[in-house]
């Protein structure tokens, strides 16, 4: 019980301090960890406490271990946040399950100093969190828009591999709802585009049930040529263009 | 001599009217049997407006009189059927009344006019009164052709609707018995603040004025035949549906919309149906309901998109519309319960048919050689809906869509985009007399009131 709510806790803490960056390693981005802030001004009267952690490897799946490493000088007080205390310097193995920011604070006659290390747990785990945790970019890494042919709804060869992997990120996550949008490039008429992106979210919508995703979770929108994705007047553009895009459905 | 039956045009004949095509002026293009089923090929009268003369003398006669006189001018010369006298061959003479008529220096050249419209304007106590007439020169002894006399409170635009009424009144008088159109409404899609809503203005471009606000965006306004409701489709928090705006009350109404992607509403011309395009069944197909939107039923059943109906409105038993159930987008017509399917275009990308008042034609927007590497011209085209014969309209001038009837089938409203934007045009059936009718920011889709 405790341990269950020290871990959601301490999600909570990471999502509301690390925010975008912490959604942007969870989608499998290895970003190193930020640079410590600088250690306060020491006293005069006492040597400045410094503080050292790294982690090795940086980035796992989960279930792997990671060996902490830290070291401090001129502290008395060694903590490490969620580990309690802690040497003066030391290893330490860990398995986390989720990405993890670990916090090292060195407290000291001279000050405090601190430093973090995070481990990355890559998205192959991202099947046991809730949804509520998928935000849009974590959603827009894992489920693709998809592009079709000119004048045309058929999800084609192309696109088949996009549909799959789209498919099993919402089988991994069954109580996303999902919005697809239906768009098409700039050329031809208003209320024939409008008709045609509707059966381009619907072609989607079709190869997605077909791939186990319910039909009820999938909401088609058409936007024809009403909310043009790239303006330029060219195929590449136009390309961009006839898609079909997906997008949680809150 | 290119309004052959578009299904008997081999490659080499359809290059040869090409060819034909881009070598003529587009006034040639006017051939009979597009003259006579627009009403356009009544022999145009020469037809003289004279200034009318100021009945009081203060400043507000003289600024209302030349709204006045301008907006009757305009008026007769856009009706397609006059000749009309320039101001500058016309006597400088002013008649406000028959005594003050020399139908000889009318008659003699430089104006040689046939008729004359002619009379007086003035204000008093905050009334502008009109008294109008048309005489026929060629019949001294019994000149009169109209009398008219019109009074409302004194304003701009009070004025000009008085030149319309009047004008209205000479066209059906002289011009084969056909109402004019001068006291239409067009009704269009404008971004000017902000987001797409439907707007309203005159059919020669005054008086333009946003009516929906719903802060979305909202296209496709088709105007009931009573001018009560606009019906148009508009997107919300679960897609497009079609929505309903009261004239009367001036606000929206109730209209049963179907779930999803709803599009393109049409009336039929006793105003008791819609049909449009709605996807509830996952593909879009057309619908037809009661004008509240109850009791829709499905007519088309094809893979493809179904979409932009329009009635015949000679018989409200027929529907045109744009299928791609053959890849790119085509017309085809069908009893209004979906029987007796045809397909009327034979190739490229064609959109947005408009059926004419007599039942007879179809104008539509065609891209001919539209694919990829080959943009072709997107134009109005023409066609009589019996033979398959059709004419191209528009020709080398951007990109053009959306043409509507006017309820005197002698003209037609049609939205071009080109190096000045999307704006909305007129012009007369047989494509001449172009006019650009807007000038600020998106205008487009616009839709010619029935009466």
């Amino acid at each position: 019980m405790q341990s269950v709510s020290r871990r959601t806790s301490h999600y909570r803490s990471l999502t509301l301090t690390a925010g975008f960056a912490a959604m942007l390693v969870l989608a499998g981005c290895h970003k190193k960890a930020a640079a410590p802030p600088p250690p306060p001004p020491a006293a005069p009267s006492a040597e400045a406490p410094t503080a050292t952690i790294t982690a090795a490897p940086t980035s796992i799946n989960a279930g792997d271990s990671v060996v902490l490493s830290w070291r401090t000088t001129g502290a008395s007080d060694v903590e490490i946040e969620g580990m309690g205390p802690v040497a003066s310097a030391g290893t330490r193995n860990v398995k986390p399950t989720e990405s993890t920011n670990y916090h090292l604070i060195a407290k000291g006659d001279g000050g405090t100093a601190d430093a973090t290390a995070r481990v990355t747990v890559n998205a192959a785990a991202a099947s046991n969190m809730s949804e509520g945790d998928v935000d849009d970019n974590m959603f827009h890494q894992n489920v693709k828009d998809i592009f079709y042919d000119y004048d045309s709804y058929d999800v084609n060869s192309a696109a088949q591999p996009t549909i799959a992997q789209d498919a099993s990120f919402l089988n991994q996550h069954p109580n996303l709802k999902v919005v697809i949008g239906g768009y098409c490039d700039e050329r031809g008429s208003t209320e024939y585009n409008l008709a045609l992106g509707e059966n381009r979210a619907n072609a989607a919508k079709q190869a997605l049930v077909t791939a186990g995703v319910g039909p009820d979770r999938l909401r088609t929108v058409s936007y024809g040529k009403e909310k043009q994705f790239c303006t330029d007047h060219s195929e590449s553009c136009w390309q961009q263009n006839r898609r079909a895009q997906f997008s949680v459905d809150r | 001599m290119n309004g052959k039956p578009a299904k008997q045009l081999t490659p080499l004949k359809t290059l040869f009217f090409s060819l034909i095509a881009f070598s003529l002026p587009a006034s040639l293009h006017a051939q009979d049997w597009v003259r006579t089923g627009t009403n356009l090929g009544v022999e145009k009268i020469r037809l003289a407006a004279a200034n009318f003369k100021p009945g009081t003398p203060d400043v507000q006669t003289g600024a209302l009189k030349t709204v006045f006189d301008t907006t009757l001018f305009n008026d007769l010369k856009n009706a397609g059927v006059f000749d009309m006298v320039s101001k500058s061959m016309a006597p400088p003479a002013m008649p406000g009344g028959p005594s003050e008529m020399n139908l000889g220096a009318w008659s003699a050249a430089p104006a040689n006019a046939a008729m004359v419209a002619f009379g007086t304007l003035a204000v008093n106590s905050g009334r502008v009164n009109v008294t109008g007439y048309v005489f026929d020169t060629k019949n001294p002894q019994s000149p009169q052709i109209l009398g008219k006399n019109y009074g409302d409170t004194a304003n701009e635009e009070n004025t000009r609707q008085i030149a319309h009424h009047f004008a209205d009144e000479i066209i059906l008088r002289l011009g084969g018995g056909v109402n004019g159109i001068c006291e239409t409404k067009l009704y269009f899609v404008s971004n000017r603040g902000g987001n797409k809503e439907i707007w309203g203005m005159d059919y020669d471009g005054n008086g333009q004025h946003q009516i929906t606000h719903l802060g979305t965006i909202s296209i496709s306004p088709r105007v009931a035949p009573d001018n009560s409701r606009i019906a148009f489709s508009s997107l919300g928090k679960n897609g497009w549906e079609i929505r309903m705006y009261s004239l009367v009350l001036n606000r929206m109404v109730s209209f049963q919309s179907p779930g999803g992607t709803t599009l393109s509403p049409a009336w039929n011309s006793d105003g008791s149906k819609i049909a449009f395009s709605s996807s509830r069944t996952g593909d879009n197909e057309i619908y037809v309901a009661d004008s509240n939107g109850a009791g829709a039923n499905r007519v088309t059943a094809f893979r493809g998109p179904d979409v932009s109906p329009t009635w015949n409105p000679k018989s409200n038993a027929q529907i045109a519309w744009v299928s791609g159930r053959t890849n790119l987008p085509q017309i085809y017509i069908m009893d209004a319960d979906g029987a007796n399917v045809q397909r009327l275009t034979d190739g490229g990308y064609a959109t947005s048919p408009s059926w004419g008042p007599n039942g007879q034609f179809l104008v539509f927007s065609w891209n001919r050689k539209y694919g990829p590497g080959a943009p072709g011209g997107q134009d109005i085209y023409l066609m009589d809906i019996a033979s398959k014969r059709w004419i191209q309209l528009t020709h080398d001038a951007g990109t053009n869509d959306f043409p509507s009837w006017a309820p005197d089938g002698r003209h037609i409203v049609f939205q071009r985009a080109d190096g000045h934007g999307t704006q909305i045009w007129s012009m007369l059936a047989d494509g001449t007399e172009q006019q650009q009718l807007t000038h600020d920011g998106w205008n487009a889709m616009p839709n010619w009131s029935w009466k």
